[in-house]
């Protein structure tokens, strides 16, 4: 090694040894993200904490990512164990039940920051807000003009959506055009939380629902009540009468849709820049309105902070620099999600009045519903998930509904009904 | 005095030679099976801030309880019964008398395990309180009944086959041993992909093999198929393990013996009955002790590939007691399931003990 490039290390150490003086100054703040292996994802989250450590000297917030498919299973442990970051990511619908165990604190925000903001990405439990999403998702019926036209439907609108009798032509054309191997591209390869998310807003739509929400105490009438039937019989008919598949492989999903199998496809808009790219003449349809209005499902992953954390001030301090405006746009630019609030929305491409996705925009806000907000959720989710693939594969309706709701129940008494008043 | 023994006395540094292996026994196998036995008399959830009590036999109830009802069929305003367009009798709905029906406390909440006609119209209904849970059970043994043999047998046939002095017999054990070394999970995710009803390998090569006579079958999608697909592939997947144990019995067997045989002019059958066999039977009581249990923890291949479905045909007792315990965050029940399976599997193990030691 020559004397120059010795020279020239020493200095580099030197000099990183100065920046890391800097460094020490600063709190660490531990923070867990659910989205490793998704590299878009984060280089954002990333770049975020990056500049929010270099926007001031007192904290430093340090990311260990996790894969989203052992990320619920990490953060139950590490609670059990009483070993948490001070900030994690939660997916919405679970927020109430770790706010139940006592895993999570709640927010400190600026009011200005969330005063417009989606219904969607708040977090709420017990009337406080345990959690804040940077954005939300939303699904749409997914198909091209040209095939409205070939099939001679009538485009819906937001305010004038199919309703059930419509969807239910536009389905008979689909399937007796004989251009496609299915009608209807449902998604029901993605098992797991995707059921409840896509599928419960059909459900709420005939005018069920997974759990009487008055005091979500009961599910006896909202999962087995005469709407639900109904909704079970025309679930059932999608796939008996030859509409959609039941078990369906995720090639058909990821790739079905833009290879001419379906005619309509069922899909989030994290998929639409994809589709997009593949037909340009992609349209996004709202969902129909079978009874009850149009539904789709809301929240995504939102932030929060662990009830161990001993800097819940940095970890709020973090979270307030996460929301600011062109924060949420940066976001949506890279992912394709839905920015949280208007404001962010207008700085996005997408989003922004006259973009290619800005429907997903209205129809978050106008048809958004949450999922059940009660602790019993994660069991609701999988009572719900199984009695929709069983019916799919077959099963009686009735009877199948039945056992849901006993099952839910139990589970409710169990909890000494998780502490709703 | 009483007889006292090496292991007793002044032996020291025995005891702390075999303490931290036997800390980890204690750690990680003893006390979680004694907390499982405890947890299973409790409400005991994942997470929850309520406090932990004492239920007493209501998890076990829970997961056993059965009930019969008989019904008459439905009869019009006439008396006449009624039948639907195929001529079958109609039967009032169970829900009318499982649901809100005060009349009948004691099936509330069952549902139908399975049904038959008994005399010339009622029809008998055995009820469960957790049918899911039953079917776990009836899918399991069923499982274990039909891969004990089958593995323990073709792992035989493959260990004669590869107990020669061939060149490059090694080859063939590698080729046989390699599915053990796969992960099972990967194994899993690859017959998933054979089994795919509509581009999946074992289709094609059928529908190929017939000419396009054959008519895809959904594999693990159907009801009818879906539990023998997992028996297949599980089969196929560890075969090679318990291959290598029986080549080790094979090799423990003097070749004298089969010498003496052939002086004797014992046919090939003979020597395997006379010769072999009684040579392997250590050799065969621990295989099949080691598949039956293997066969009752019978998880992965579930969870990959179907996750109980369809329609329950593939549920698993221990697929269900992570589930419960797990994903419906319900820890007493899934404790409950797992003792219910350890008294199985225990009472199994007793009855092959006393089945060999009674022979000899």
């Amino acid at each position: 090694m020559s004397r120059i490039k010795i020279f020239s290390l020493v200095n580099v150490l030197m000099l990183s040894l100065f920046f890391a003086k800097a460094a020490f100054c600063q709190t660490e703040l531990t923070m867990w993200w659910h989205a490793a292996g998704e590299p878009a994802q984060m280089a954002l989250v990333q770049e975020l904490v990056d500049e929010f450590n270099a926007s001031q000297s007192e904290w430093k917030v340090v990311i260990t990512a996790f894969p989203q498919i052992a990320y619920n299973d990490a953060v139950v442990a590490a609670g059990l164990a009483g070993t948490l970051p001070d900030i994690i990511d939660i997916d919405g619908p679970i927020l109430p039940n770790w706010a139940w165990a006592g895993y999570i604190q709640p927010l400190d925000i600026d009011e200005s920051l969330i005063a417009n903001y989606l219904p969607g990405p708040k977090g709420v439990w017990d009337g406080k807000l345990y959690g804040i999403g940077m954005w939300d998702a939303a699904i749409a019926l997914v198909t091209r003009q040209s095939y409205l036209e070939e099939l001679e439907l009538r485009t819906p609108t937001l305010e004038e959506p199919w309703d059930a009798k419509e969807f239910q032509q536009a389905l008979d054309a689909a399937k007796n055009s004989g251009k496609f191997d299915y009608a209807l591209d449902l998604g029901m390869a993605w098992t797991g939380e995707w059921y409840p998310y896509a599928f419960s807003p059909f459900l709420q739509s005939f005018g069920g629902d997974i759990v009487n929400r008055s005091n979500y105490q009961t599910a006896e009438g909202a999962l087995n009540g005469e709407e639900a039937l109904a909704f079970g019989e025309w679930w059932q008919n999608l796939f008996t009468g030859g509409y959609a598949q039941a078990m369906q492989d995720g090639a058909d999903r990821d790739i079905g849709f833009t290879t001419g199998k379906y005619a309509f496809t069922w899909n989030g808009n994290w998929a639409a820049l994809g589709i997009l790219e593949a037909y340009d003449d992609t349209i996004f349809l709202p969902a129909p309105d079978l009874g009850y209005g149009s539904k789709i499902g809301a929240a995504s992953w939102q932030l929060s902070i662990s009830s161990t954390s001993k800097h819940p001030d940095g970890a709020n301090a973090f979270i307030n620099f996460a929301l600011q405006p062109h924060n949420l746009a940066r976001f949506s630019e890279g992912t394709g999600l839905i920015p949280a609030t208007a404001v962010a929305a207008e700085l996005t491409n997408n989003y922004r009045a006259g973009g290619p996705m800005e429907v997903f925009f209205e129809l978050s806000d106008s048809q958004g519903m949450l999922r059940p907000v009660t602790p019993g959720y994660p069991v609701m989710a999988k009572v719900f998930e199984k009695a929709l693939a069983d019916i799919a594969n077959g099963a009686d309706v009735a009877d199948t509904l039945d056992a849901a709701v006993d099952e839910i129940n139990a589970n409710i008494q169990q909890n000494k009904g998780y502490g709703h008043k | 005095m009483p007889p006292t023994t090496n292991l007793t006395t002044s032996n020291s540094e025995g005891w702390t030679m075999i303490s931290p292996g036997f800390g980890l026994i204690v750690f990680f196998i003893v006390l979680p099976f004694l907390s499982a036995i405890i947890l299973s008399f409790t409400n005991q959830r994942l997470i929850s801030p309520n406090p932990t009590e004492y239920v007493g036999l209501a998890n076990y109830k829970q997961l056993l309880s059965v009930g019969v009802l008989t019904l008459d069929p439905k009869r019009n305003s006439n008396g006449a019964v009624v039948r639907d367009k195929n001529g079958a009798l109609k039967y009032p709905r169970l829900r009318n008398f499982t649901r809100n029906n005060p009349q009948y406390p004691h099936i509330k909440g069952m549902r139908e395990l399975f049904s038959w006609n008994v005399g010339d119209n009622q029809r008998t209904y055995i009820l469960a309180r957790d049918v899911v849970f039953i079917k776990a059970v009836i899918n399991t043994l069923l499982f274990v009944l039909i891969v004990a043999p089958g593995q323990g047998g073709l792992a035989l046939c493959l260990a004669l086959l590869i107990n020669q002095k061939l060149r490059g017999i090694n080859i063939y054990r590698a080729i046989y041993f390699m599915p053990v070394v796969v992960s099972i999970v990967v194994v899993s995710l690859l017959w998933r992909f054979i089994y795919d009803y509509e581009s999946g390998l074992l289709n094609n090569l059928l529908s190929s093999l017939t000419f396009g006579a054959f008519e895809s079958v959904n594999w693990i999608g159907d009801t009818d198929f879906a539990l023998g697909s997992i028996i297949v592939m599980s089969i196929w997947q560890a075969v090679g393990f318990h291959m290598v144990i029986w080549l080790s019995g094979l090799q423990t067997i003097p070749p004298s013996l089969y010498e003496a045989a052939r002086i004797e002019g014992a046919s090939k059958w003979q020597t395997f009955r006379y010769v072999t066999w009684p040579g392997l039977r250590n050799t065969a009581i621990l295989v099949f002790v080691v598949i039956t249990m293997q066969a009752f923890a019978l998880f992965t291949q579930i969870d990959v590939m179907t996750n109980g479905g369809p329609l329950d045909s593939t549920q698993s007792i221990v697929f269900q007691a992570v589930e419960r315990g797990y994903g419906k965050q319900d820890i007493s029940g899934g404790s409950a399931i797992s003792v219910l399976l350890f008294v199985m599997v225990l009472c199994i193990s007793l009855l092959q003990r006393w089945l060999t030691q009674g022979r000899s």
